[in-house]
């Protein structure tokens, strides 16, 4: 039972794999990605995890009585989720500017270019 | 390339990078272990520097650096949705309808608003000893702005909501998070070093040096940017229209 959470992070990486190479709608795509990276949450996570432990937050917590998850795995896990939410809205903006110009959001009808 | 061909190719790789990545979780460090390195450096240098929430310390302190790169993202994205969402010289822009709003709508709205403010300030304010900070509590009071065009109407949102102030208030964050950057070399330690101010009482909110100023700079880059983009894709839906006729 103790790889069974990397597991998960990977069967949800593949899962949002699959989603994004067989999509027939952009903002399906956009949404795959964000499984994509959801992902790395889980695995981040996971590595950080101790048995027992609880948040590094020492606001109500004495220093040393009980221990702490790892807090660096934690603020990448933050910075991944920024990252993650504004270029889903750069992505979305991209798929609007196509759906505007080209009056399709199915990859597979974009096959022209056009200035 | 056919559809069925590409999906062929798909499953040879995805069953080979599958199998690459399980082998790979059985050499990864058994879940719930232990050993953090890295965890246990990271909690000690933040009680060292009086900071409570030892995640605000590794981002706004230990990673401070690599909080400017996401900031610049953060920024760069924002500026890429604005350009994007530009309003194209075949549309034209709407003044849109005042509409009904179902009074229970409207009076939960306008009750929470005001709740939800105070509570991303809070949340940004609290940073350095509590969960949150200027990610989150930006975000929070981004989104609580935007209570307005669901209790009252798109108008309402527009006048408490000037876009070129809150265009001016992100870049005017990105600025002041490089200044503190710089403020440490002018003192004649290093780039974003921790070592200015005073680290001040643990658990108090003017603890841990710059984390506080930081983290302030950020929350306020992160609600003005929040605030710009989610008007830029409003405005696509409510206010420009595409000319009739193109």
């Amino acid at each position: 039972m103790h790889v069974f959470p990397y597991l998960v992070a990977v069967w949800i990486f593949l899962t949002g794999c699959y989603g994004l190479a067989t999509s027939r709608n952009l903002i399906h795509a956009v949404g795959c990605l964000a499984v994509v990276q959801s992902s790395t949450y889980v695995l981040l996570l996971a590595v950080g995890y101790r048995d027992g432990g609880t948040a590094p937050v020492f606001s109500d917590l004495k220093p040393g009585a009980r221990p702490l998850v790892d807090p660096v795995v934690q603020a990448l896990a933050l910075t991944d989720v920024v990252v993650g939410a504004t270029v889903t809205a750069l992505l979305l903006a991209l798929v609007l500017q196509i759906a505007k110009r080209h009056g399709t959001v199915d990859p597979d009808e974009l096959t022209e270019l056009r200035g | 390339m056919s559809r069925f061909f590409r999906l062929r190719v798909l499953a040879f790789g995805g069953a080979g990078l599958a199998a690459l990545l399980v082998a790979a979780c059985f050499d990864l460090p058994g879940f719930g272990g232990g050993s953090h390195p890295y965890g246990d450096r990271a909690v000690r240098a933040s009680l060292a520097r009086r900071t409570a929430n030892v995640i605000s310390s590794v981002n706004f302190d230990q990673r401070a650096y690599d909080t400017l790169g996401e900031m610049s993202i953060l920024f760069a994205a924002v500026l890429g949705c604005v350009v994007l969402l530009r309003q194209n010289r075949d549309e034209h822009r709407d003044r849109p309808e005042p509409t009904e709003v179902a009074l229970p709508v409207r009076r939960y709205a306008l009750l929470v608003l005001p709740v939800a403010l105070v509570t991303g300030l809070y949340v940004i304010a609290h940073g350095q000893l509590s969960p949150g900070g200027g990610f989150q509590g930006g975000v929070v009071a981004a989104t609580a702005l935007h209570l307005l065009y669901l209790g009252a109407d798109y108008g309402a949102l527009e006048r408490v909501r000037p876009i070129g102030v809150f265009e001016v208030t992100d870049s005017l964050a990105a600025c002041s998070y490089l200044v503190l950057g710089l403020a440490g070399v002018l003192a004649g330690t290093a780039f974003l070093a921790n070592t200015l101010l005073p680290y001040g009482t643990f658990n108090t909110l003017s603890s841990g040096g710059t984390v506080p100023l930081l983290n302030a700079a950020i929350g306020m880059e992160v609600a003005s940017a929040v605030v710009v983009l989610l008007a830029r894709f409003l405005d696509q839906a409510v206010e420009i229209e595409e000319e009739k006729g193109s």
